[in-house]
């Protein structure tokens, strides 16, 4: 496994990479455990900036931060009843 | 009417005490009445580092019980006429003072003293809460490794929910030869994460273990590079702009590499 070339891949690879991508990882993780209501201000934001395009049940928003393979992910189900008038009619 | 700066990281041992010292140093080289207080109640370590350790009469909880006034707890430094050090107790605790005492222990500093700075001790707990209550402003240190920028990370969230609006950052103990072969992280790579003011950046150097065990700050030794950046960290607090040091051509080269086979 350790032939020559693949050590010099593995070389090049650079583990500040590493470091930096977990670092990225871990730090939001850290941010949002640190924080509790940043969850809600981003339900906040997206309810602002959707609503005049779609219409929503607003208590039905939910907003998690889950882990998706070595990242995370924002994730936010909103249920919709319908898009406005004028949503998607500007070219 | 002086200014107050606390030094902090979260992380312990990435060289608050260090940067404590020989900015304190440096600041007074520079003609700057400076007053250090070392806020690591039960640990100290910054008498140490400025070789004042067989000095100490009356520290920081002498005072703040009432047992002595400030200045004779106050120990002048023999080398630097304007630099004086407020040594921590050894053989108490972080509870023997309160955020409110240490407000009141660092604005009567501040009406003597051009420059007052705190150093913290590593944690989040009451150790770190005592220091920072005194401060207008905020250092923190990081090296390049991954528990330290996360510590920092959290240290900034904390600094910025006490109402400090601008901490800067002093990336210390970086090498250069690490950096370029991609094994260690590279200053933008943190300032990316940490997203605030640089205000120096510090190499590892031989020289520091050495001032240490001499209790001679690295300021004071021309030869030595962390003592440079230190310096020019000095200079920038007091508005000075300095340009960073360039740790490439420093550390490397077929000079650089025979320097250090021959000792330089």
């Amino acid at each position: 496994m350790f032939s020559l070339l693949g050590g010099l891949r593995w070389r090049q690879a650079g583990s500040k990479d590493v470091a930096r991508e977990r670092l990225r990882v871990v730090l939001m993780h850290d941010r949002a455990g640190a924080n509790p209501e940043l969850l809600e201000q981003v339900r906040d934001a997206l309810v602002q900036s959707l609503s005049p395009l779609v219409d929503m049940d607003r208590r039905g928003i939910q907003v998690d931060l889950r882990r998706q393979g070595q990242s995370l992910a924002l994730v936010a189900s909103i249920p919709v009843r319908g898009f406005k008038r004028g949503a998607g009619g500007r070219g | 009417m002086g200014k107050s700066i606390v030094i902090t990281s979260g992380k312990g041992g990435v060289g608050k005490t260090t940067t404590t010292a020989n900015l304190g140093m440096a600041l007074a080289q520079r003609g700057a009445r400076v007053a250090l207080v070392d806020a690591d109640i039960g640990l100290r370590n910054l008498d140490v580092l400025l070789g004042l350790e067989n000095r100490i009469v009356y520290d920081l909880v002498d005072v703040v019980e009432g047992f002595c006034r400030l200045r004779q707890a106050l120990i002048r430094d023999k080398r630097c006429e304007n630099l004086f050090l407020l040594p921590a107790a050894q053989t108490r605790d972080k509870t023997a003072v309160s955020p409110d005492q240490m407000r009141a222990l660092v604005a009567e500093l501040k009406e003597s003293f051009d420059v007052v700075l705190i150093d913290s001790p590593a944690g989040i707990e009451q150790g770190f809460q005592n220091a920072v209550a005194g401060a207008d402003e905020a250092v923190v240190v990081t090296t390049p490794e991954v528990s330290a920028v996360r510590d920092a990370d959290r240290i900034i969230g904390l600094l910025e929910a006490q109402e400090f609006h601008a901490p800067r950052l002093v990336i210390n103990r970086i090498r250069p030869a690490m950096v370029s072969r991609g094994d260690m992280m590279d200053i933008n790579d943190i300032l990316e994460i940490l997203a605030i003011d640089l205000v120096g950046v510090v190499p590892e150097d031989e020289h520091i273990v050495v001032s240490t065990n001499r209790g001679e700050p690295a300021v004071l030794q021309n030869s030595s590079l962390a003592g440079r950046a230190y310096r020019n960290i000095a200079a920038r607090l007091m508005g000075e702009d300095v340009p960073f040091l360039d740790l490439q051509s420093a550390n490397g080269g077929l000079l650089g590499r025979l320097r250090r086979i021959f000792g330089g």
